[in-house]
């Protein structure tokens, strides 16, 4: 199955030039580099996308725009809804504290008047329009806001920049590719002579082809692993950053199918490198006779 | 007897010029000696490339050890390439391969191990004198000691058709007899040689060969022995 990748010494006498000589081990290490870098950066925005939608799926808040006056029956008349799990009043110095960033000292003030907040979670049997009349019918206006609701946009933010990545990712992919294809015609044009004499005596397509696709899958397993080795440096060495966005994102990190994807990746390049050179030099040897 | 070559009606042009070749109609019997003479620009090399298989006709027919093969696909091509040795004018050598890798080489294209590839290889190198060369590679070596390569590379494979294009050209008079000496124990072990040549006396040292002459694209053959050789079925090809 591997067979074409192991050549005999006199085989690989035959294409002359000194291996990792030319630029592709470094197109390949380039690009491989950035495209590890963009696609952790994708599959942790997955991970927190994926967290934060966990966490708020079943979150609501309920608001009180008159304050809290009534805030002993609201609680009992959502704690007492069916389907819901937990409740939690939210204190009025948290909401002035919040404000504070925006208000300043005027946070503080009495006059100021501060909506009561109660979050509450509740799973999908809960009949949030029941709750809602119950606990207008205590404090009129009173709403129930689905948390889903208010932190959509970023979620659907967070959605959009996955596939920028991954779309940055295929583009890098082909980027690469279209560098090796460049490289194979050049390597082509260089041995062209070498070529001519193995048809003249009878190789087959397939026999040339062999001593170049070997060539750039070496050239460009090296390329994708440097690459990788490079960018799993910067990785680690944004590990701390990466962590304190993990917690402030409640806890997204990159998990182990994560890492084995990336793991995965320089091998991918590899593939395709290899493939693409394959068939761009099969092309290229059919135009002649 | 069996033709290694026929040709019907065939012409050659390159691009959009004149015709190189014009109405070739020939054949060459299996295990014969040919001489192919003509002067310069009479198409001879061309001639060559189709018997060789590196060139297509622009029109008419060529069969090559029985097999029509003008519009052949290049994936049939190979193995009869590989029966066909070639000495090229200008020896056509990979400059980067020693001497025993370039006389190798058609031996590793058509799979041959190396242990069944080291004793043969010597041997022809011996043979051509350059035994102390083998590592030698083509700058390195002169023009007689790079066409004696080149000969060598094309007979190691001992092809049933081998074509020489001004074989003798760069070597000595002894070297070059040598050389028409090796040829003619090939062709008398039943490989059909085709050597174009202006050389008269190497013509005149080889009896029994026959003569093909070009000029001017078309083929002198008064005598139709050429598109009717002796033994062969009569009429075309």
């Amino acid at each position: 199955m591997f067979d074409w990748l192991f050549v005999s010494p006199a085989e690989r006498r035959l294409l002359g030039a000194p291996r990792f000589g030319g630029p592709t081990p470094w197109v390949i290490a380039i690009m491989s580099f950035s495209i590890m870098l963009i696609a952790a950066t994708g599959l942790a925005l997955a991970s927190t996308a994926s967290l934060m939608s966990q966490a708020i799926e079943s979150r609501y808040t309920l608001q009180v725009p008159g304050g809290a006056a009534n805030m002993a029956a609201l609680l009992q008349a959502v704690r007492s809804s069916p389907g819901v799990t937990s409740v939690e009043a939210v204190p009025e110095s948290d909401m002035r504290q919040t404000l504070e960033r925006w208000l300043g000292p005027a946070a503080e003030s009495a006059d100021l008047p501060v909506p009561a907040l109660i979050d509450f979670d509740a799973s999908a049997a809960a009949n949030l329009t029941a709750l809602q009349q119950r606990a207008a019918a205590i404090a009129p206006g009173s709403q129930v806001v689905a948390h889903r609701d208010s932190v959509g946009p970023l979620l659907h933010s967070l959605h959009l920049l996955q596939w920028v990545a991954f779309g940055l990712v295929v583009l890098l992919s082909i980027a690469a590719s279209a560098a090796v294809v460049l490289a194979a015609r050049g390597a082509l044009d260089t041995h062209r002579f070498t070529i001519e004499v193995m048809h003249g005596i009878g190789a087959t397509d397939l026999q040339v082809t062999h001593l170049f696709q070997r060539k750039i899958l070496i050239d460009a397993l090296v390329g994708s692993l440097a690459g990788a080795a490079a960018a799993a440096v910067v990785l680690l060495l944004l590990a701390s950053g990466a962590a304190l966005a993990g917690e402030l994102t409640g806890g997204a990190t990159l998990g182990v199918l994560d890492f084995l994807v990336l793991a995965l990746l320089p091998f991918a390049l590899t593939m395709l490198a290899t493939w693409v050179a394959r068939t761009a030099v099969l092309r290229s040897l059919r135009k002649a006779l | 007897m069996a033709a290694v070559a026929e040709f019907d009606s065939v012409g050659l042009r390159y691009g959009t010029g004149a015709e190189v070749l014009r109405d070739l109609d020939f054949r060459l019997r299996t295990g014969s000696f040919y001489f192919l003479t003509g002067p310069s620009g009479a198409g001879k090399t061309s001639l060559l490339k189709l018997l060789y298989l590196a060139q297509r006709p622009t029109r008419g027919r060529i069969k090559i050890f029985g097999e029509e093969l003008t519009e052949a696909s290049r994936e049939e091509l190979p193995p009869f390439r590989r029966r066909i040795g070639v000495v090229f004018q200008d020896f056509r050598l990979i400059r980067h391969l020693s001497a025993f890798d370039n006389v190798a080489l058609p031996l590793r294209v058509a799979g041959a191990s190396e242990e069944d590839i080291e004793g043969p290889v010597r041997e022809m190198l011996a043979w051509v004198g350059l035994a102390d060369r083998a590592s030698a590679r083509p700058p390195t070596l002169s023009g007689g000691e790079q066409q004696r390569v080149a000969i060598a590379r094309a007979v190691i494979n001992r092809p049933e058709l081998l074509v020489a294009d001004e074989p003798t050209g760069n070597v000595d008079a002894d070297m070059a007899n040598r050389l028409m000496g090796l040829f003619t124990a090939m062709n008398r072990l039943g490989t059909t040689v085709v050597v174009a040549t202006h050389d008269v006396g190497l013509i005149s040292a080889t009896p029994g060969a026959q003569l093909i002459r070009l000029e001017n694209g078309t083929l002198v053959d008064p005598t139709g022995t050429l598109r009717n050789p002796p033994g062969a079925p009569r009429g075309k090809a």
